[in-house]
């Protein structure tokens, strides 16, 4: 019986069994931001103790950041403080950090990918949820917390017990003006956002074969608003071909041997999976979210779901709770609602080819009155490149604030934040009450297609429509 | 009992000034916090993360769901008078989705609560509570309903949550609770906190890490796309 990827890299990065029974995992690549480590490297110090691997941590700074005006000190004492932290701590322990004049700043799931850092084959954490992005290059990339932060500083391992692995095939050929961010929330919305509890999700099947790394790197993403704490596509010539030529890939001969190396990492075809479930890639419609959670999704054509048509009393509850919460009544379409707000980025769609595919879109064509909207590239990498194509420009031209980079107004950390009741079309991951920095603040999940189009009407509405001809 | 010390660059240092608490029962009133999919957004506003320690947590667990922009209470169970000190939670299902922020579990023990239970839990959340000394355990949604009833009716009556028979009982009722075995294990132990543990096998690390290939180090200058 063959081997999944997850179980192959588990086990060539296992230091033991430890006395409780869990698995002393080894941690290829650690990445810290300046959000969950200063706790971290304030225990390392309490407990005096070191870093010993410090060439396996990389560090940047995205989640405080201003996207406006970068100068220092920020106009916010705390997250300027948080930044000198971070910056004391790496040269403290010799970590390498991408801090903003490196020209190589941006979102940790956005730079570690686009510097090549993340590699097929690797173990990968984070203190941050949304690490399991990295695993569409076929890695196992885990979100943790800062006390475990620690424990991998301090060791680089973490105590871990594995989790089961569900194999989540696509199969078929995603229809016209549907994305990766589509397939995610369809997935989502079908096994719920604690279907994936205690699993890891290997993405498989012909769409998501057909699917560039930027795709997957979206759909990876989102796999713990499912509930799996970590997704993964198996590598294969679309991962290679992305990582050659990367700043931190193998290089000259190298390059071939870790190509051989990575590729046996690939689920075996004969691997046993946990469980198995199979989508049609032709019945995923432009998805968007009607409520607070990102399972809460429909269709763009269909209409908001009645709570009392749903059975279970609990589940009939957190309806009508994420109703009352959205202002929303059920029979509704959402198409027609009017935006208050756009928001163009995040780890989950602030990618070069997120904004390579709204900018024909938006070209000649101008943000609805009353509506503002932001684009926030992901990395200053981003950025660059998306100056240099004109890109930048069309957002411009369009009526956006073409923003720097970081992680903005997915949950607004720093200045960028919904007022009152806002109503945003996001290309973020999550809808969670409040996230968008008002507790009022009302999030509709959706791809940057959708998003562009609500930017363009100044209500929700169907891409396809929009973008006739062009999409 | 003796500190335990351990090497680290050949000098002793202790790990923590006083040996990790073995926690076996908790003895408490009980609250109930509902719903399902309770994220960590709603458990810790990303506002109160603007902070380099977790020492201003204490208070802060729930913010938004317990207070209006005023300042003024929304009537939240946990800031009903019939359950002031109480210290169990009673959860939904997926309780502590989303993101992997420390704070949530900090927070929450930081304002006094010892232990959560709840239908399921998210897997960063459950780690980063277990590795804190925070126990979540599980219950049956029947059970928690029961559960949630009796905080309502009677919330001045004292619950055991037991570790080790795996039950949380008042003097006249009794409910199973779940747990894996290996974070039960590291609390009855009292060796939930895994970093001492970590630190036993530097040369097996080793090994491991000369064997792993490292990303490749750039030779600047390089220019890329995407």
């Amino acid at each position: 019986m063959g081997k999944t990827l997850y179980r192959k890299v588990w086990d060539a990065h296992t230091v033991g069994v430890l006395p409780d029974g869990r698995t002393q995992l080894f941690v290829a690549t650690h990445y810290v931001h300046e959000v969950t480590s200063p706790q971290a490297f304030g225990m390392l110090k309490d407990l005096g103790l070191t870093v010993p691997y410090p060439e396996r941590t990389f560090a940047t700074v995205d989640h405080i950041i201003p996207t406006d005006e970068q100068s220092e000190p920020f106009a916010d004492a705390r997250a300027e403080s948080m930044l000198t932290a971070l910056r004391r701590n790496c040269k403290k322990y010799g970590i390498r950090f991408f801090d903003l004049p490196t020209g190589e700043q941006g979102i940790v799931h956005v730079i570690g990918p686009q510097l090549g850092i993340t590699q097929p084959g690797m173990t990968i954490v984070c203190g941050d949820s949304h690490t399991a992005t990295h695993g569409a290059v076929g890695a196992v990339a885990l979100g943790i917390g800062s006390t475990q932060v620690r424990d991998v500083l301090a060791t680089q391992t973490l105590a871990l017990s594995p989790l089961k692995v569900r194999r989540v095939r696509v199969e078929g050929s995603l229809r016209r003006g549907v994305t990766a961010k589509d397939v995610a929330l369809h997935i989502i919305g079908k096994l719920g956002a604690q279907g994936g509890l205690g699993y890891a999700y290997e993405f498989a099947g012909s769409a998501i074969e057909q699917m560039d790394m930027d795709g997957r790197f979206t759909l990876c993403n989102m796999a713990i608003e499912g509930g799996a704490r970590c997704g993964y596509v198996n590598p294969d010539d679309t991962t290679f071909t992305y990582l050659k030529g990367r700043p931190y890939s193998p290089k000259g001969t190298d390059w071939d041997a870790a190509v051989e190396r990575w590729k046996s990492f690939a689920s075996d075809a004969d691997a046993a999976y946990d469980d198995e479930v199979i989508i049609d890639a032709a019945c995923i419609e432009p998805t968007v979210t009607w409520g607070i959670s990102p399972d809460m999704s429909l269709g763009v054509n269909e209409l908001i779901p009645d709570p009392s048509a749903q059975e279970d009393p609990e589940k009939r509850h957190a309806m009508q709770a994420a109703l009352d919460y959205m202002k929303f009544s059920p029979g509704e379409s959402l198409k027609g609602k009017k935006i208050d707000v756009v928001f163009i980025g995040s780890c989950t769609n602030g990618r070069l080819a997120d904004f390579r595919a709204v900018a024909p879109l938006l070209k000649g064509k101008r943000v609805a009155p009353g509506v503002r909207a932001l684009a926030v590239p992901g990395s200053q990498m981003t950025a660059q490149q998306c100056e240099k194509e004109g890109i930048a420009d069309i957002f411009r031209e369009a009526g956006f604030e073409w923003r720097l980079p970081g992680c903005s107004m997915c949950l607004a950390m720093n200045p960028d934040r919904l007022e009152g009741d806002q109503l945003c079309a996001s290309t973020s991951n999550r809808n969670f009450k409040g996230r968008q920095g008002s507790p009022t603040g009302r999030t509709l999940l959706m791809s940057p297609i959708m998003a562009a189009a609500a930017a363009i009407t100044g209500c929700v509405c169907d891409a396809r429509e929009v973008f006739r001809d062009q999409l | 009992m003796p500190v335990k010390f351990f090497v680290i660059n050949s000098n002793p240092l202790p790990l923590s000034p006083m040996p990790l608490e073995k926690i076996t029962t908790i003895c408490a009133r009980i609250v109930p916090v509902p719903g399902a999919n309770m994220d960590t957004d709603r458990i810790i506003p990303a506002r109160f993360l603007k902070c380099i320690t977790f020492d201003e947590l204490a208070g802060k667990m729930f913010y938004d769901e317990r207070f209006n922009a005023d300042g003024t209470s929304r009537g939240h169970p946990l800031d009903s008078p019939h359950h002031a000190g109480a210290a169990i939670i009673i959860g939904g299902e997926n309780f502590g989705c989303g993101s992997s922020r420390e704070h949530a579990p900090q927070a929450i023990r930081r304002s006094g609560i010892r232990a959560v239970i709840a239908e399921s839990f998210a897997e960063i959340f459950f780690g980063n509570a277990c590795g804190i000394g925070l126990p979540c355990v599980r219950a049956s949604a029947a059970d928690l309903e029961k559960l949630t009833q009796l905080a309502d009716e009677k919330p001045d009556e004292e619950w055991k949550l037991d570790l080790v028979s795996m039950t949380i009982s008042s003097s006249v009722d009794s409910f199973p609770v779940d747990m894996p075995a290996e974070p039960r294990d590291a609390f009855l132990q009292g060796k939930w906190d895994a970093v001492v543990e970590l630190m036993n096998s530097p040369e097996r690390v080793r090994q491991l890490s000369s064997s792993l290939p490292l990303p490749s180090l750039p030779s600047p200058p390089h220019s890329h796309a995407g």
